[in-house]
């Protein structure tokens, strides 16, 4: 199972006739798995991991580090999935250190960023503070590195 | 007609087969090759990152013959960890450049002219040349595919000579993948004990094996560390060829034998390679899984393709080849090659560049991308279909 999980978070739209050939095991074997690590929540969904300097360079990522207030039943759990409703929030992370909480907001500018951070999440009773970074480059994502290494040269035919 | 000013050993050594295919291939475009017998993949960064560090420190001078202690006392322990078998690094390892000069040390430490060297076919292409540079006589026992080109120990016994002196075992094997299952080991331990040979034992490929088949040194097994020369490195776990670095670990006093030849003819291994190995020992294992697992999935998916393509190819347990049987085809390794070359752009390597034993099969490489692989299977099962 593990080596499966592996070939999809590399590459999920790998036809699964080849990803049955790999694995050593039949088609229908391999759908079977497939279905039940969907059925079982192991497998959330299929994405393409974009180059967003190439396809949308005015786009803007914060993560923004936000202390909070926890409840007395629940803690954070209540707060950090309010937050994460809000359709701009990518992620939402409980964090150990001088934060709580750990949100990655997209927006299509800066402005809109910021009023996401001063109308939605500032607001919010149990927030106290907020401190949030602008992401200026990406240098690696979901385990890709963003500038390609070029491939060096290889002999043709060696022993 | 003068005389050759070449020596006469030297002269009379034919040029490696894969060599004469090699510039066949460098002349045309667009080849897909499967000849390659070294990973694809880049050192892992970390071993790169090590070796400039060691350069911005400034550490560019000789190390000790033996090589650095900080790397032999490594090795020792990764030896004893993975191959359970102790040396101690103050005078039973030596590192060297690459396992092809370890493997030329101990033959020539060991031969006197005219002694003998058995090894097993197909294998890699310098055991023999080797042996001839060394003074000795190349004796092959040809393997069977029906053994997965495993080592039968009743076929050594038929090439016992007096003048028997070296047995050189390759596992896993380049070209065939082949793994030694134990219980024939032990008795290939055995002969050699009863003849009183010295055992070379080239276990490059240890690392590589797959589906939790174990490798099993000769070296651990009972009364052979006394006559085992266990040859190890890091070009093929550790994704390392080009840093030219092996070493040997065996009996003190061949240790010294070979360490007097090192010192005169190549003083030491390159420092820096020294240093990346260290932190491939020390620090490599996860990044060598993450390529084991990748070459696990490629083999798989390389035999089943030939298999359906209608070209038996068993699943090896090693290294990166298989050894597909081509004789249904009706042509000659070499042909095969050549015409599925020329008419598919495809490289593979005749069985025969490993051997006369090779005969009817050919070498291909899976150390070469997945999306590669697939391309030139599609390219092999329709040359095949014609």
């Amino acid at each position: 199972m593990d080596s499966l999980i592996r070939l999809l978070r590399q590459n999920s739209a790998t036809p699964r006739a080849e990803l049955a050939r790999q694995l050593g095991v039949s088609e229908a074997e391999l759908a079977a798995k497939i279905e039940k690590l969907e059925k079982d929540g192991v497998i959330l969904g299929y994405q393409a991991v974009i180059n967003r300097e190439k396809w949308d360079p005015d786009a803007v990522t914060a993560v923004i580090e936000v202390r909070v207030t926890p409840e007395r039943e629940g803690g954070f759990d209540r707060i950090a999935n309010r937050i994460a409703r809000f359709e701009e929030v990518e992620g939402v992370y409980l964090m150990s250190g001088g934060h709580d909480l750990l949100v990655v907001v997209e927006g299509r500018t800066l402005r809109e960023v910021a009023s996401f951070v001063a109308e939605k999440l500032s607001t919010i009773d149990a927030v106290q503070s907020c401190a949030t970074h602008f992401r200026l480059k990406t240098y690696k994502e979901n385990g890709r590195v963003h500038t390609a290494e070029e491939a060096p040269e290889r002999l043709a035919v060696t022993p | 007609m003068s005389r050759s000013r070449i020596a006469d050993h030297v002269r009379t050594i034919p040029r490696s087969g894969i060599r004469d295919f090699f510039e066949i291939v460098q002349s045309m475009k667009e080849v897909i090759s499967l000849g390659i017998g070294e990973p694809d993949f880049v050192t892992p960064w970390h071993i790169r990152e090590s070796a400039i560090y060691s350069l911005e420190k400034g550490r560019t001078g000789y190390t000790s013959n033996l090589g650095a202690p900080r790397l032999r006392r490594a090795i020792a322990a990764y030896v004893e960890k993975h191959f359970s078998v102790g040396y101690n690094p103050h005078d039973e390892i030596i590192v060297t450049v690459g396992v092809s000069e370890a493997i030329d040390l101990a033959l020539r430490a060991l031969l006197n002219p005219g002694d003998e060297v058995v090894y097993h076919e197909p294998c890699y292409v310098s055991y023999s040349p080797s042996i001839l540079l060394a003074g000795g006589v190349p004796v092959a026992v040809a393997t069977r595919a029906e053994d997965e080109f495993t080592l039968r120990a009743a076929d050594l016994e038929k090439t016992i000579t007096p003048k028997t002196r070296v047995l050189m075992l390759n596992f896993p094997t380049n070209p065939t993948g082949a793994v030694m299952p134990l219980e024939e080991l032990k008795k290939i331990a055995a002969f050699a004990v009863k003849h009183d040979l010295v055992v070379l034992s080239d276990e490059i490929y240890s690392e590589l094996t797959y589906d939790e088949v174990p490798h099993h040194s000769i070296a651990a097994l009972p009364g052979m560390k006394e006559r085992t020369v266990l040859l190890h490195g890091f070009s093929k776990a550790f994704a390392m060829t080009g840093w030219r670095i092996g070493y040997a670990c065996g009996p003190a006093d061949i240790i010294e034998a070979m360490m007097k030849i090192h010192q005169y003819s190549i003083l030491c291994a390159p420092v820096m390679a020294q240093e990346a190995a260290l932190e491939a020992l020390e620090r490599g294992q996860r990044s060598m899984e993450r390529m084991r697992e990748e070459y696990r999935l490629r083999r798989n998916l390389i035999v089943t393709s030939l298999n359906e393509a209608g070209i038996p190819c068993h699943l090896p347990k090693g290294a990166f080849y298989v050894f597909p049987d081509i004789r249904g085809t009706g042509m000659t390794s070499r042909d095969f090659a050549l015409q599925l070359l020329e008419e598919k752009k495809v490289a593979v390597v005749p069985g025969t560049a490993f051997g006369q034993s090779g005969e009817g099969f050919v070498r291909c490489s899976y150390a070469t991308a997945m999306d590669q692989i697939k391309i030139a299977i599609e390219r092999i099962s329709d040359f095949v279909k014609k």
